[in-house]
């Protein structure tokens, strides 16, 4: 991840954060003094823990997340959170999140800590050996011969955590890969 | 949810069943709280005193798993008493409908059945039909072979007596609980269901559902404001990975996967666009290929042609059931080399945990992409194994949270809302999309020069700009669908590349191209809707249709047709979600649910446009395990089947590692707290809530502490077939024994949240849950499973 593309993000997402269809800006919460929130930037988002889907309001300041609150403007929550969405401000900001690509070879008792290159390269290569060697390009069923194309060596599992947009790629992804075993927390 | 959160504001009744709102969808009971205020009467039906139901006016304890027993009262309740929204029920749905004379039911088995294989042929089940493929009808409901009359002779035996003997409840609550949900029949009263994973990690969980469904039909609830059946999601895009079909069975916007003899494109159409006889009826369906095309062409775009069958031939074509369960069982016999987690934690939310983290030995690699140090990412060193034994290469990926990157979720009332980045992840962590961008780039670039039917991969569209990461707003546009050329549709022209303004323009030659055909109209050249804040209310019915959007083409309440009667008036004019103006002949309100005209005039389609007949379905001959809901007890129960001889749900077959030997005596049962979240990593990791709730707890009845000799705060050991677990034991009045058929069954309840990683750890409980699934989804039966109770931590 260059300097470049974080100068690049800076200046593009908490812009277009703030600017609605509408062209109305998301104003931070009306109670807010607006000493409180000087020399802050502003920007909307929805909470990640259920699917009420309750609106609030992220501040930043030289990049970094300094408070996350209701968003008094939306229409379900009204500016209220429960104790997991009043929480988020520490998701953004805790030491316990992975910040390396961690691997972990075959018998190994470690992580080690990798190049997201050098991971990306054997992870596809992994994906590529396992669909070629696992591939059902044709299928015997009640003595038909079938084509399913199926990639039957791997299975993909996750994405309610995941943006719609990228449960899309994944979708796509997967279908293109072959694989049949694809799952996530819906069914469970 | 066929309604939305702030449509609970307009509630006389709220049911709350199988879930528990005040303490899972804390802000939601804003709206459950709005409604008491101007008089409705809130329900809660649970196993457990909930935080619910300490706010309810009438609460009801419930066996776990005998939903239909306590439902099937209240039709009988219904029926008997003739407290039905019979306008509604005539012209609404299918009680009129004439069922095969075949048709039978006899001691818990429908006809059709082979207990071989567990599964039913369901001729028998078929309406009557006429000279023209018409389902007969009788409009009296007098007719013996009407569903109206075989629904009331089926439900005949769930009488209060016995289904209270069945359920445990009170007799006098269960009778309070019928009077309040009977009173909605009016025409202008309504209940709504407030619904989660109590209802539906069930054996019978689909049909828990419907036996919901089914009452709010017969009230004439279904399509109203403050109505509705409403489940209750629990993650703040669960509705949204559905719709884009992260799963096994469907493609993005419900779409069936292929199976392997939908040999080509025209077969898969055959097979999977529903047909009806009925002119009156929308069958929304009909336009399967369509939408079909337009995903084809949204994956492969100019390799798709009409001469190729769009690239059918790439899509994975299955031959069987891929689901959870399932694809669990298949890694434990080393049917996987490979797996990716995204976002997940399989040992600890997934059932009979200590069979899948076995399992999870015999893969070659494992790809966990997530923010935090799962269980799962490190099943290789949990307690009781040598890493050196196992051989898996991992990897394990720092993603991006929801504030460090862009994109839309859907909640759980449909409403697809856009999240902005606020920051950079932090130290090297990307977006999901950051790192399936790479992989398929990766992938393309290694299957150009080899590869088994490289095709797929190497012809996949994937053109999401040239920056560090594909650029989200163009996969929205994807998502809603452009035109591929140049085109007319309805006489309206529009140019290659124009964004498709809402999928009835969607095409099946190849015309358009569709990510998703349910999200077409979330992004039209007008913009990307999913962003919008306006706050008009202009009809005062919370309906905010500029707030955000909403699937389908930003309807807010689903079914809305069936809110007004055949002249297009409300049932409830003070709260119309729709309504017909005879002056300029169109509907006012909601987004109505197709713009045909009101029933009592030609040219009119039926409300229940998804269903093939029109017509909402108390009588539902597609389920696996049968047309009308019957009891069943759970996989594992303290008691015997007091309403028939069949015991379990016959269309799912018994695994193994279940016992009603009497070895386990106590009901067990998980649920959540407000203070963590799923399987713990998005809470477990934070120090204010681990705070909050830092322990894994039991809650047990103060007569089985007594009995066991335990007080409050004590470790104790809680076992089944599967596994056992150490907790603290949580003494509470809030659970109570249930008398059933005589005897005094004891249940425990347990968050399922907790594991051996984090901060704050815990026992798994899903390490004692079974892995058996409902007969028509497979969701498992977490919510109801013997299990034993010992004083002290586990002895080895």
């Amino acid at each position: 991840m260059g300097i470049s593309r974080r100068n690049f993000l800076k200046g593009s997402a908490l812009t277009a954060g703030t600017v609605a269809l509408t062209g109305k800006a998301a104003k931070a919460s009306v109670d807010s003094p607006e000493l409180r929130i000087k020399g802050l930037q502003t920007s909307t988002t929805v909470c990640p823990y259920c699917a009420v889907g309750c609106g609030m309001i992220v501040h930043t300041k030289n990049g970094k997340i300094v408070n996350i609150e209701g968003d008094t403007e939306h229409p379900i929550n009204r500016g209220s959170l429960c104790s997991k969405g009043s929480a988020l401000f520490q998701v953004a900001n805790n030491e316990r999140r992975l910040t390396h690509v961690q691997y972990r070879a075959p018998g190994s008792k470690r992580w080690e800590k990798k190049s997201w290159e050098w991971a990306m390269q054997r992870m596809a290569q992994l994906m590529k050996e396992t669909r070629d060697r696992n591939f059902v390009k044709q299928e015997e069923i009640d003595g038909k011969t079938y084509t399913v194309n199926r990639n039957d060596g791997m299975a993909m599992i996750g994405a309610a955590a995941l943006d719609n947009e990228e449960c899309y790629l994944l979708g796509k992804f997967g279908r293109a890969m072959g694989v049949g075993y694809i799952e996530h927390q819906a069914r469970i | 949810m066929t309604n939305h959160w702030n449509d609970i504001q307009h509630s006389d009744v709220i049911v709350s069943i199988g879930s528990n709102p005040a303490e899972n969808h804390p802000i939601s009971f804003k709206y459950v709280e709005m409604a008491m205020d101007k008089g409705a009467k809130l329900v809660s039906i649970d196993p457990r005193y909930t935080r619910t139901s300490s706010k309810a006016d009438l609460y009801a304890q419930l066996r776990p798993g005998t939903d239909i027993a306590f439902m099937g009262g209240l039709i009988n309740y219904l029926l008997k008493n003739d407290l039905i929204q019979r306008e509604y029920v005539v012209n609404y749905t299918n009680a009129a409908f004439l069922v095969n004379e075949d048709f039978d039911f006899n001691d818990g088995i429908f006809s059709g059945y082979d207990a071989e294989s567990f599964r039913y042929d369901k001729e028998s089940w078929a309406y009557q039909v006429d000279e023209n493929g018409m389902p007969k009808r009788d409009d009296s409901l007098e007719h013996p072979q009407s569903v109206y009359q075989l629904m009331k002779k089926h439900y005949a035996r769930y009488t209060p007596e016995k289904v209270c003997e069945i359920t445990g409840t009170e007799i006098q609550s269960y009778m309070e609980v019928a009077r309040a949900f009977a009173s909605t029949h009016k025409a202008n009263k309504v209940a709504t269901i407030m619904y989660a994973m109590g209802t539906t990690q069930h054996t019978h969980g689909t049909q828990n559902v419907r036996s919901y469904a089914m009452l709010q039909l017969l009230l004439g609830n279904i399509g109203m404001a403050g109505g509705g059946i409403n489940a209750l999601r629990g993650e703040s895009n669960v509705q949204g990975s559905t719709d884009y079909a992260v799963l096994y069975h469907i493609l993005p916007g419900y779409l069936k996967v292929p199976t392997y003899d939908n040999v080509d494109l025209a077969t898969y159409f055959d097979k999977w666009t529903p047909k009806t006889n009925d002119s009156q009826s929308a069958n929304w369906w009909s336009n399967t290929p369509k939408y079909m095309t337009s995903l084809l062409k949204a994956y492969w775009g100019d390799a798709a042609t009409e001469e190729n069958d769009f690239c059918f031939d790439y899509l994975p074509k299955r031959s069987g059931n891929y689901s959870y369960i399932r694809l669990m069982e298949r890694l434990q016999h080393g049917g996987f080399e490979g797996m990716i987690f995204m976002g997940t934690n399989p040992i600890v939310g997934g059932p009979d945990v200590n069979a899948i983290a076995s399992g999870m030995d015999n893969l070659k690699w494992l790809v966990a992409v997530d923010l935090w140090e799962t269980e799962s990412s490190v099943f290789w060193k949990r307690p009781g194994v040598d890493p050196k034994d196992i051989d898996t290469e991992v990897f394990l990926l720092p993603a991006a949270s929801s504030v460090e990157k862009e994109g839309s979720i859907s909640n759980s009332g449909r409403w697809a809302q856009w999240r902005y980045k606020a920051v950079n992840p932090p130290g090297h962590a990307e977006s999901d999309a950051y790192i399936v961008d790479q992989w398929i780039k990766r992938l393309k670039e290694l299957y150009s020069k080899d590869g088994v039917f490289p095709e797929p991969i190497v012809d996949l569209a994937w053109n999401y700009g040239d920056g560090h990461e594909p650029d989200i707003d163009l996969v929205a546009r994807e998502c809603n669908g452009r035109f591929t050329r140049d085109v007319v549709v309805k006489g309206k022209a529009f140019k290659k590349g124009q964004q498709v303004p809402s999928f009835a323009y969607l095409q099946a030659d190849g015309s358009t191209s569709s990510g998703n055909w349910l999200y077409c109209n979330s992004y039209t050249e007008e913009g990307n809707k999913m962003q919008r804040r306006g706050l008009e209310d202009p009809t005062g019915m919370g309906f905010y249709h500029d707030w955000a959007w909403c699937w389908p083409v930003n309807r807010r309440v689903l079914y809305n047709r069936a809110s007004v009667d055949v002249n297009g008036r409300p049932w409830n004019p003070e709260k119309p979600v729709i309504s017909w103006n005879k002056l300029t002949r169109k509907w006012e309100g909601d987004v109505p649910d197709g713009g045909w005209v009101p029933m009592s005039e030609d040219g009119t389609k039926s409300p229940f446009i998804m269903i093939a007949e029109g017509y909402g379905r108390l009588f539902a001959a597609g389920l696996a395990d049968g047309p009308l809901p019957e009891h069943y007890e759970p996989m594992e129960s303290p008691v015997a089947n007091f309403m028939t001889g069949q015991q379990c749900n016959p269309a799912v077959s018994v695994p193994g590692k279940i016992d009603n030997s009497g070895k386990y005596p106590y009901v067990g049962t998980t649920y959540r707290v407000s203070e963590h979240w799923q399987a713990g990593a998005m809470t477990r990791n934070l120090p204010w809530l681990v705070e909050l709730v830092p322990d894994m707890f039991v809650e047990i009845s103060e007569q089985l502490a007594e009995w066991k000799g335990l007080k409050n705060g004590d470790m104790v050991t809680v076992s089944s077939e599967r596994g056992q677990i150490e907790a603290r034991a949580l003494v509470t009045e809030r659970i109570k024994p249930f008398r059933v058929q005589g005897k005094l069954v004891e249940q425990v309840g347990m968050p399922w949240h907790f594991g051996f990683n984090g901060m704050a750890t815990g026992g798994t409980a899903n390490t004692l849950t079974a892995a058996v699934g409902c007969a028509n989804t497979t969701i498992p039966e977490y919510k109801a499973f013997l299990c034993n109770i010992e004083k002290g931590g586990i002895k080895s």
